[in-house]
């Protein structure tokens, strides 16, 4: 294994050159391994990694090198094995799974699929996400959830079920349920790859519009091109080892 | 309030919950039907027992259950007419009779009840203002609600007509009516004078008696003259009080026929069919939902909140499917009752019993069902 990466310095000087700011993911010499025994495999070699608050990230690569990995051991839905991966300040490397599900609660996820709950409305799909947190009353739940099913534009679809809706309405669900308890990071894996290149486009802006109000980090895995220019950073994976990592504009 | 997600999901797909309240309700229905019979086959064995105007009974100890009786010396009878405390005792023959219905000609057996008509120690409707009859030779009262089987002897009574037959090819006449119901035991019921009955039956021996009722005096202590009985009476009688003349007879049918058996047998079915019907629509559903609860573990639920959730289903399916479980028992306890003439009613204690067991088989079905929630894994679904 080659220990040597000229790619992982990159995040380091690029955090010289820019000014301080609060990290919100904080990863070093990260490696992650599949499987038992001789059918051991490794899947991500030495990454190193730093996001702060409020960038736009998009996380692309061929298939198999190891992007959703990272993404779901970033979100604290997989233990990491070794090395350091810090989230929000907290150590997730030998953590307990209470720990990942805590962590869990401050990230909002929004995936290829967009895995509403059928039996729910729109408004009880996002009112799910507000319910895990405490100290809120029914009267302020109710509150955030149209306010925010109106800024992604379902105002007049609050009560419908997801067999109602279009595939970009139901992604506008989803991106409301991720970003409705304003959580500091949004992951997002492949959220335009089932929706045609206009919601697509609709869906990705409506996020970064967001989450740019929010200041909140987002983290997007995508094969998309026609969306790369929403990101303020772009990484490459190639077999497990970060290629690049740069500005896109 | 919290999103009721349990009720949700459980409502969403109506065609299911539909199946799944089909099921428990008939599992339900099932378990109704196996106690329902069960209860009325006690309560009908003593019904009799109950009627006995007694405070103690005496029986022979080979005896199993009225209609299986062996008989002792009625001797026994005049000894506990000695011991402090006892105001009479009457004794009762018992025999299974061949009664011939008096129109289609066909005989069947029933059960005739002998006793000495000067004293009544029957408390059974129609009984009291019908008892004078039997004091004439070779009449008998009839239970009106015998099998009709029997022939329509009320009928002909309501007439005028007379209603002549045999019994045990003796020919008896019919004047009077009481109640008393079939029994397991006995179809039908016949009560007549000890005479008479001695009459019906030759080779049965005049102070041979199958039940020897005891009456006491107005302010004599049960407990003690069961014991002093106990202690003079010699062992070839068995010394009991009311309550145990009654748990006597449930023994023998639960414990010594498999009667008991198979209605617990049956009832344990019920319970089984319920919680395989209830496992499959929970781990269906759970199956279903997979994604969905992966997504919700992904957003930081916790483990423990998704087996409230299929316990809340189990729950709720139970509370559904026994309102129609207890309706269909309802209806069929009352066209077995029309069809068997047996006392078959819905009673609180039994409602309560199958919800009980209704929520349990809901439950371990549950339990079973929420081991496949580990399947639902967060890093599966990006």
């Amino acid at each position: 294994m080659n220990k040597y990466n000229n790619n992982s310095l990159i995040p380091n000087n690029q955090q010289q050159l820019t000014q301080p700011q609060k990290l919100i993911v904080e990863i070093n010499n990260l490696d992650h391994f599949f499987g038992q025994g001789q059918l051991r495999k490794q899947i991500l070699f030495d990454i190193n990694l730093q996001l702060q608050a409020g960038e736009v990230v998009i996380l692309r690569g061929p298939s198999g090198s190891g992007k959703t990995t990272l993404l779901t051991l970033i979100g604290g839905l997989r233990s990491p094995q070794s090395g350091s991966l810090k989230v929000l300040g907290q150590e997730l490397v030998g953590a307990k799974k209470s720990i990942l599900v805590e962590i869990r609660k401050n990230i909002g996820y929004i995936f290829q699929a967009h895995n509403l709950l059928e039996s729910l409305t729109a408004r009880q799909n996002v009112q799910m996400s507000l319910e895990l947190h405490e100290g809120l009353s029914s009267q302020e739940i109710k509150a955030k959830t149209t306010a925010i099913l109106e800024e992604v534009g379902l105002g007049d679809h609050i009560d419908y079920h997801p067999h109602n809706l279009s595939g970009g309405q139901k992604q506008r669900v989803a991106i409301a349920r991720a970003l409705v308890s304003h959580p500091k990071m949004v992951l997002a894996d492949e959220p335009t790859a089932a929706l045609d290149s206009k919601s697509g486009r609709g869906v990705v802006e409506l996020m970064q519009q967001l989450a740019k109000e929010q200041g909140c980090t987002i983290l997007i895995v995508t094969h998309d091109n026609r969306i790369l220019d929403v990101a303020d950073r772009i990484i490459e994976l190639e077999d497990g080892r970060i290629k690049v990592d740069s500005n896109s504009n | 309030m919290k999103t009721p997600l349990a009720w949700l999901q459980l409502t969403h797909e109506k065609m299911r919950l539909l199946i799944a309240l089909a099921g428990i309700g008939f599992a339900d229905m099932l378990m109704f039907i196996q106690l329902g019979f069960q209860n009325a086959l006690f309560d009908s064995s003593v019904i009799l027992h109950q009627a006995f105007n007694g405070d103690i009974f005496l029986m022979s100890p080979q005896s199993d259950a009225l209609g299986f009786t062996r008989t002792f010396s009625d001797r026994r009878l005049y000894e506990s007419l000695a011991v402090d405390g006892v105001e009479s005792a009457s004794s009762v023959y018992l025999n299974f009779g061949n009664w011939k219905n008096p129109v289609e000609r066909n005989t069947r057996n029933l059960l005739v009840i002998g006793f000495n008509p000067a004293n009544n120690i029957l408390d059974l409707p129609g009984l009291a203002e019908n008892l004078d009859q039997i004091k004439l030779q070779d009449v008998v009262l009839f239970d009106e609600q015998s099998r009709p089987e029997f022939g329509p002897i009320p009928e002909l009574l309501q007439q005028d007509r007379p209603a002549v037959t045999e019994v045990s090819s003796r020919r008896v006449r019919a004047r009077g009516l009481f109640s008393l119901g079939a029994s397991f035991a006995a179809d039908g019921n016949i009560i007549t004078s000890d005479i008479n009955f001695l009459r019906i039956f030759p080779d049965r021996e005049r102070g041979l008696v199958d039940i020897g009722v005891i009456k006491l005096e107005s302010g004599a202590n049960l407990d003690i003259v069961l014991a002093q009985l106990r202690q003079k009476l010699p062992k070839d009688v068995e010394v009991f009080s009311k309550e145990e003349f009654i748990q006597h007879e449930i023994n023998y049918w639960q414990n010594s026929t498999a009667i008991g058996f198979v209605f617990t047998l049956g009832t344990a079915i019920g319970f089984i069919v319920g919680t395989v019907i209830v496992y499959q629509i929970l781990y269906t559903d759970v199956t279903d939902h997979l994604s969905e609860y992966a997504t919700l573990k992904a957003m930081g639920y916790r483990d423990s909140y998704f087996v409230m959730v299929v316990f809340q289903e189990a729950v709720i399916l139970a509370l559904l499917g026994f309102i129609p479980g207890l309706a269909i028992a309802q209806g069929l306890y009352f066209l077995a009752a029309q069809a068997t003439n047996l006392p078959i009613l819905m009673t609180l204690n039994r409602a309560v019993l199958v919800l009980i067991l209704t929520i349990i088989m809901c439950c371990v079905s549950g339990a079973i069902a929420v081991r496949k929630l580990s399947a639902a894994d967060p890093a599966d679904i990006f």
